[in-house]
């Protein structure tokens, strides 16, 4: 930090005047536009506030996790829906990105050349294109599959067209809720277990552990006996019916994603991994520990600690970078604000809630990962 | 003896994959690759020859007739030596700027000389050359132009900003500039740039007409100032505290302090991160596509888009691939070396006795 230039007391009020200043101008330009944007909106018309969020919104939305329909479902709701479609990017992306971005980062440590190379292609490679160009390619993959009649059939039940995914899916039972609820019982007590036993010398131990996560849900399900219905898509004239979709605008987004940020996670993992030197291996090895014990107990936590903080900051870019749905038509929350901010001329409310919605994802991402990484800092000490 | 055999499996899987991939690309790109198109009845090429190859083989043809729209975009036909000059101009400015024998303050002048020579070549209407509205450029030049001057004027708002968050007798001022930059990287760069396409207009006075080009330029400027300040800020946190002590033990001023010690330091730490942040602001550009300015992204899409042309967008997108790609990892490679030679103790440096 710079010592405070400013000590003697003819200086502190310099320092006062400085930032009075400061303000001052912002305060001028806050006002300035303010006043212009006034102008401007009574001159054209337009309506200000927020009302507009209850009215009828005449926006067609492809896919929505709620109910809607255009003209009578209003502005707020698809405004959720956007906000939703955005979350159903983003959350699986960050899971997808780290799995994947884990997978290559090992790679490019391993021992075997070809395969460490091929990683080291690929981290290049997608990091040194836009991110746009990336999507665009994708959504053309997509787009180029053949009609629903001529679909792809990987398995049973699954057809990939120009149309999107279709999967069979599970119809929702009532039951479901309670197993789902036994089944994060069980991760509960696994988790706790497993750190109980992890210094166990017996394997058998070391696996029992393990045994509440499968078996809770498997108990729930056999005294509660919910039917078991399974949807199966199938084609009728030009179109699938029955199952779950994929579109391909989700399948473009998620994809791209997905793959750009994992070139930089890979880059991250890496890092986080050969900063970790060799002798806590053999410590741990010396001190008769299994191989995975000696991950998970002595590296994994002191490669976290270099990991997380600019992981946290892959996640709020995946996120923030989800916006460019807009460019191949898929309807997150920047798209339907658009649309939106074009039908209503409400320009400065609809960009004001695209940024309150990625301040709150971002500070909430940024929190979440604050407190695990000082929980971590702490337990290193 | 286990472990080798499954290293020579997995080299072996992974080679064949490699072979059977680059087979297929080689197949497609060059054997069954259509280059040459015969003229339809009116004069312009039959697509029909390369429609029948899709899926088996690429139509460079595609290339052919729109390489010269995708780097330039609607610049009159005649004169668009003019911004490929200008295109050559950026190279050049980049090129001396990342040779550590040029760091001196000669180079503000050199940048401020290029990017005028630029305007003229782009511009025109002095020395003979013909005027061409803002609103006829396009392609290439318009990628470098955002990402040149927006990070021409974003530099000294960063350095601004970051002393700013530094300054510690100042808390007013260095919470408006920790406001400016966690806000500014909080919201993603599409709602900067809608906020300046359509946001902007509104804010100003009647009659204050701002060309769409330049408004989003601001735009740019704004969010690479936010993410080059905290840059700057490291560079900042990283310098010894004795340094601080030294300038203020000379009895330098601030600016004085900050313009000799702090900054060629700071700076000099953090020139890496810098080209790193320039390549992500340099690949952002091709963010407005969405707001419709032609950009070398937007013009490569719209090539794709024509009736004629449809079907052959991975043709296109290889070519903006083959350009993006070029201008990043040589950016890249170079920052990798200069990180190298200033991790290397600093012969230039004279260590006090």
């Amino acid at each position: 930090m710079i010592r405070p230039p400013f000590r003697s007391p003819s200086l502190r009020w310099q320092a006062l005047g400085w930032q009075a200043l400061a303000l001052a101008a912002v305060a001028l330009i806050i006002v300035t536009f303010a006043r212009n944007a006034s102008h401007h909106l009574a001159a054209r018309h337009i309506a200000t506030g927020f009302g507009f969020l209850r009215e009828a919104a005449p926006i067609p939305i492809g896919e929505s996790l709620l109910p809607y329909t255009p003209s009578v479902s209003s502005y707020g709701r698809a405004f959720l829906i956007g906000i939703l479609n955005t979350l159903k990017v983003a959350i699986p992306g960050c899971l997808l990105a780290t799995l994947l971005g884990t997978l290559i980062g090992i790679a490019r440590i391993s021992p075997i050349p070809l395969l460490a190379r091929l990683a080291a292609v690929y981290v290049e490679g997608l990091r040194d294109l836009p991110l746009l160009l990336q999507l665009l390619f994708w959504y053309g993959v997509f787009q180029a599959l053949p009609a629903p009649r001529q679909s792809f059939r990987p398995l049973a039940g699954v057809f990939l067209s120009n149309r999107g995914m279709r999967l069979p899916a599970l119809a929702w039972q009532s039951g479901f809720g309670w197993i789902l609820l036994a089944a994060l019982a069980g991760l509960g007590i696994t988790i706790v277990l497993a750190r109980r036993t992890a210094l166990s010398p017996h394997r058998g131990r070391r696996l029992a552990a393990f045994l509440p996560l499968p078996l809770f849900p498997a108990l729930v399900f056999a005294v509660t006996r919910p039917a078991i219905i399974i949807e199966w898509p199938a084609l009728h004239g030009f179109n699938f019916q029955g199952g779950m979709t994929i579109s391909p605008e989700y399948a473009a987004l998620t994809t791209g994603l997905v793959l750009y940020t994992a070139s930089y996670v890979a880059e991250i993992v890496r890092g986080g991994l050969i900063s970790v030197a060799r002798g806590q291996w053999e410590a741990g090895a010396a001190l008769g520990l299994p191989r995975a014990a000696v991950l998970r107990l002595i590296v994994l936590p002191q490669a976290l600690r270099l990991i997380i903080p600019p992981m946290t900051s892959q996640y709020l870019n995946l996120v923030k970078n989800s916006s460019l749905a807009v460019a191949i038509g898929y309807q997150d929350v920047v798209s339907i604000a658009d649309t939106t901010l074009n039908q209503t001329g409400q320009a400065i409310e609809g960009i004001g809630l695209i940024m309150a919605v990625y301040l709150t994802i971002s500070l909430g991402i940024s929190l979440a990962m604050n407190l695990y990484n000082a929980r971590l800092a702490q337990r290193a000490r | 003896m286990a472990r080798r055999l499954l290293s020579a499996l997995v080299t072996v899987v992974l080679a064949l994959i490699l072979a059977d991939i680059a087979w297929h690309f080689f197949s497609w790109a060059v054997l069954h690759a259509i280059w040459h198109l015969p003229e339809n009845a009116a004069h312009a090429p039959d697509t029909d020859l390369c429609r029948a190859a899709i899926g088996h083989g690429a139509c460079w043809a595609v290339i052919r007739e729109k390489f010269r729209f995708i780097l330039f975009g609607f610049y009159p036909y005649d004169a668009q030596w003019r911004p490929a000059l200008a295109v050559l101009c950026f190279v050049a400015l980049f090129a001396l700027s990342l040779a550590p024998k040029f760091w001196r303050p000669s180079l503000i002048l050199l940048w401020i000389v290029i990017l005028a020579v630029v305007g003229v070549l782009m511009w025109g209407g002095v020395f003979g050359l013909a005027f061409v509205a803002a609103d006829q450029w396009g392609g290439l030049p318009i990628t470098l132009i955002l990402a040149t001057f927006g990070l021409a004027a974003a530099f000294p708002l960063a350095i601004l900003v970051a002393l700013a968050r530094h300054a510690e007798g100042l808390p007013v001022i260095r919470m408006l500039a920790i406001a400016y930059v966690e806000l500014i990287r909080g919201v993603p760069l599409i709602s900067l740039l809608f906020m300046s396409s359509v946001m902007l207009p509104l804010f100003l006075p009647t009659g204050w007409d701002i060309d769409k080009l330049l408004r989003a330029q601001l735009a740019f400027v704004l969010f690479a100032g936010a993410y080059l300040a905290e840059v700057v800020r490291a560079g900042l946190g990283a310098l010894p505290r004795g340094q601080y002590e030294a300038a203020a033990a000379l009895g330098l001023s601030y600016w004085q302090k900050t313009r000799l010690i702090v900054l060629p330091q700071a700076l000099r730490h953090v020139i890496p991160m810098l080209v790193n942040t320039f390549i992500g602001f340099f690949k952002d550009t091709s963010l407005v596509l969405i707001i419709g300015i032609f950009d070398l992204m937007t013009t490569g899409r719209t090539a794709t888009l024509e009736p004629a042309w449809q079907g052959f967008g991975n043709e296109v997108y290889l070519l903006l691939a083959a350009i993006y790609f070029a201008f990043c990892f040589i950016m890249a490679r170079i920052s990798r070396t200069l990180e190298r030679r200033l991790a290397a103790p600093h012969q230039d440096i004279e260590e006090p006795a």
